[in-house]
């Protein structure tokens, strides 16, 4: 008989051993569903996690890890500090469209005028502020009218999604597009293009633009925040035991108001560096669902600054292994979400060992 | 047929690490009140725990009524004739009396033949109840009755009753030994498990008394004394605390007209507190739980501030300050709930030193955690107040209770404070660690500071108060010198029986 025994204090390795079980255990369920679908379950698994990385095209696919990685880390730190504090910003996709429609708004307000030094900053401004207010809308009303944040931060991705539909149709529209919906391509306007910083790197580029800068940034500052400054403390000590935060001085209410406008933050500026280079322009195509990846990513990572930049670049893998996959092997698009899916689900099933000491007893029966 | 109702035979019982009950023996008597008395972690849980069949022993036997007894879970205890009364009551506030009764049984009467049982077995006793009310609105001693009854119902051969009087005034004390004098001479047995040595010597006719999971020793109360029952129990001399003279000084910490709405649906509004806190004084406040105690310590520490005026330090207005402002003034707190308010489980002993002591030890800069700094405070505390830890990196959770309540008052105390709030400081501690808590808190008023106690342990506040007040119905009491104040007295303005001896006369 399989029993559960509480352990007196977290095992310091599962913490860290748990989400490495969970990829194994993912790639293992993985295997069985390929070989379900009637594929080769050992090239399968290599052509996603192995071949991206070592195989012949690594070249390729490096810089595209990176390109995938940077705003999936962006989103998921900013989001790990509300999830240890139990702020719950599902809508980081919101605020990462309205980031990149407030970003890609400014560089055309200045279109055609050639002044990066200005513009570009301006833009990363605009898309941390279009973020921040998308994100204080739940924050304000959790906090005056004690609404729900999960509900009205999903809802609101909703809203930003008929909104970038509206102005690729609309205001953004490119004038020179033959009525063609989208934006004028910001890649083709230098002033507003976050481009390869090292393009000549390897045969396709380094991969590196800004946003990859920003997200290696942000992991260092947040590691730093979360681990060393009065305000990580904070954000731990609301999640665990919201009385003994009350004791200790937090004030709840900014603590939500906090970390929802980091959270907004740091998807804002995702969406301005994805808008204003990989993506290159404001469409209804323009939402990859980063925002919601970036959830497992957060959790994946244990919500710690260094686990989620790792996480970010797992996740990376899932997709660009899963693309190249799907070719050759006639996948269809739906099993990766399935394998993102399970690895998020197998995390919180492997979960339970960090807090919960499994013990093999004899099966007995007292009378 | 003999005269012996339980019989314990060797119950030996171990857990990963620690021992809770070695080679136990003893008898129970029919319509015997037989105490079980022990510390905080003498194995008094276990030991009717495995009674009642929640706990199965390692080995060792159990004779019920000359048949073996092995209950596999309480519902076969309770089938064999035994039922608990335990400390913490399983009642769902939401439901009202009989629908709470009925829930705990296999095969539940209609409504209304249950209710009339309620109300006959209720009279029978002296329990006065209505089977109709609401459990939210009933006191904790109404409540304890509604487990009382439900136990009754089932007309047991042995009833356990955990710690029975601890959430109950002198008068409601009086009321439930007349009941269980009245079960006893019916027959039924009783095991009464405490650690307040009078009430064992008023009630009980035997006594087993237990130590680090042995029995050693019994006796028959009536002709103990208690300071023996007391040295039996703790395995040495008692030390008690020693007090300085009293020697009142200025007025700190000033209350006016105190009301504050209850925080949370089935907490206690504050209703017009006036209240001044010298130095070097400890008041001790009474209660019984759930008067408005916990809203008290709220109110002082900051975490529910209240209208302007009614707070004020040094003649500062603070009612609305934070906690944090309010500690840098010198005014900290120690709240009673150890897990999850004053300390966060999860958190290094370092961690939960900073928790608190941040503003007043400087144990930030900028925001930013002195590393060294913290560690040395928390080690501070752990070496001042004798906290049992392998080191400040392990997490409050897993120390023992009194282990993590002498770090959390120790980390108070180090700060310096110029008002301490403590609310329940020994509650769960063993004997030797309450008496150094108590001692550490006269000490800080012999230095000047002053305290305010809130408790409710009488015997703890009459240790250490210079005055005394009662909190009933979030009303505070006019405080008044603690020399020479009756049980009686106390009693009173604990509010009496909350207003049930009537009832309780006429059944």
């Amino acid at each position: 008989m399989l029993r559960l025994e509480k352990r007196p204090q977290p095992s310091k390795v599962w913490i860290y051993a748990s989400p490495l079980l969970a990829v194994v255990i993912t790639i293992l369920l993985g295997g069985v569903l390929f070989w379900l679908l009637g594929k080769d379950p050992v090239a399968a698994t290599r052509m996603i996690f192995w071949d991206p990385i070592f195989g012949d095209f690594a070249a390729f696919y490096l810089p595209e890890l990176l390109i995938k990685a940077a705003p999936l880390i962006l989103i998921a730190i900013g989001l790990s500090f509300g999830f240890q504090a139990g702020i719950w910003n599902i809508g980081a996709e919101g605020q990462y469209i309205i980031g990149a429609i407030c970003a890609a708004g400014v560089a055309l307000a200045f279109y055609p005028l050639d002044a990066r030094w200005l513009i570009f900053p301006l833009m990363i401004v605009a898309g941390i502020a279009g973020g921040v207010v998308w994100a204080l809308i739940p924050a304000l009303l959790r906090v005056y009218f004690k609404t729900n944040e999960i509900l009205v931060s999903l809802m609101l991705v909703y809203v930003a999604e008929v909104l970038i539909n509206a102005f690729s149709v609309g205001l953004l529209r490119n004038p020179d597009g033959m009525g063609f919906p989208g934006s004028r391509s910001l890649k083709q306007y230098p002033a507003a293009h976050n481009g390869d910083l090292f393009p000549n790197l390897g045969s396709f580029g380094s991969g590196i633009h800004w946003g990859v800068i920003t997200a290696i940034f942000a992991v260092i500052v947040a590691y730093v925040f979360l681990t060393r400054h009065r305000f990580g403390f904070n954000v731990r000590l609301a999640g665990q035991s919201p009385r003994a935060a009350a004791f200790s001085g937090v004030n709840p209410n900014r603590l939500v108001i906090l970390c929802m406008v980091l959270s907004g933050g740091l998807a804002g500026i995702a969406g301005m560096f994805e808008v204003a280079g990989p993506s290159g322009q404001i469409l209804g195509s323009f939402p990859a669902y980063y925002g919601f990846t970036a959830i497992i990513v957060a959790f994946l990572g244990r919500l710690h600054p260094i686990g989620v930049m790792l996480a970010g670049l797992l996740m990376a893998l899932t997709y660009i292994g899963g693309d190249a996959a799907l070719q050759p092997l006639q996948l269809p698009s739906a099993s990766i979400q399935v394998f993102q899916g399970m690895l998020l689900f197998s995390l919180l099933s492997v979960d339970v060992l960090t807090n919960y000491r499994v013990r093999v007893t004899a099966g007995k029966v007292v009378a | 047929m003999s005269n012996l109702l339980l019989q314990l035979n060797g119950l030996t019982k171990a857990y990963p690490g620690v021992v809770a009950n070695k080679n136990v023996t003893f008898d129970i008597r029919k319509g015997e009140v037989h105490a079980l008395l022990g510390e905080n972690g003498a194995g008094k849980s276990t030991l009717v725990k495995t009674i009642y069949g929640l706990v199965h022993p390692d080995s060792g036997t159990m004779t019920l009524e000359d048949a073996p007894y092995r209950p596999a879970d309480p519902r076969a205890a309770r089938n064999s004739g035994v039922a608990m009364v335990f400390q913490h009551f399983s009642l769902f506030d939401a439901l009202n009396v009989a629908e709470n009764i009925a829930l705990g049984m296999e095969n539940p009467p209609s409504q209304r033949d249950l209710a009339a049982k309620i109300s006959e077995v209720s009279e029978l006793y002296g329990l006065p109840l209505d089977p109709a009310r609401i459990v939210g609105d009933l006191s904790a001693g109404e409540r304890q009755r509604v487990e009382i009854i439900r136990c009754l119902l089932q007309d047991p051969k042995l009833l356990i009753m955990d710690e029975p009087t601890s959430v109950l005034t002198p008068q409601e004390v009086d009321i439930l030994f007349e009941t269980l004098n009245k079960l006893r001479s019916e027959g039924t047995a009783i095991l009464y498990i405490s650690h307040k040595l009078e009430e064992i010597r008023t009630l009980c006719d035997h006594a087993t008394i237990l130590r680090l999971g042995e029995v050693v020793g019994t006796c028959v109360p009536a002709e103990t004394l208690a300071r023996d029952m007391a040295e039996l129990m703790v395995g040495g001399t008692l030390h008690v605390p020693e007090r300085a003279a009293p020697h009142a000084g200025d007025v700190v910490l000033s209350l006016k007209g105190l009301n504050a709405r209850a925080p949370s649906e089935f907490g206690t509004a504050l209703r017009n507190i006036n209240l001044d806190v010298r130095r070097g004084e400890v008041l001790g406040i009474g209660g019984v739980a759930g008067n408005g105690q916990d809203e008290l310590l709220l109110a002082l520490s900051g975490e529910m501030p209240t209208a302007a005026g009614m707070v004020s330090f040094h003649g500062q207005d603070i009612s609305q300050m934070r906690p944090n402002a309010r500690r840098a003034l010198g005014l900290l707190a120690a709240p009673e709930e150890r897990m999850g308010h004053a300390a966060a489980p999860d958190m290094t002993l370092i961690e939960n030193g900073f928790l608190t002591g941040d503003t007043r030890m400087g144990l930030s800069k900028n925001g930013f955690l002195q590393r060294a700094k913290t560690r040395a405070f928390a080690e501070k505390v752990i070496q001042a107040f004798d906290v049992r830890t392998p080191g400040p990196d392990n997490a409050a959770r897993s120390l023992s209770g009194g282990n993590l309540q002498k770090f959390v008052i120790g980390r108070e105390i180090l700060q310096d404070p110029e008002v301490l709030i403590v609310n329940q400081p020994t509650w769960g501690v063993d004997a030797a660690a309450a008496a150094s808590i108590r001692q550490a808190l006269l000490d800080l008023a012999a230095k000047g500071s002053a305290v305010i106690c809130i408790s409710q342990d009488l015997d703890e506040l009459m240790e250490v108060s210079d005055r005394f007040a009662a909190l009933n119905g979030g009303a505070l009491s006019d405080p008044r010198p603690a020399q020479g104040l009756t049980v009686d007295e106390i009693g009173l303005m604990l509010g009496g029986a909350h207003d049930m001896e009537v009832a309780h006369v006429e059944a």
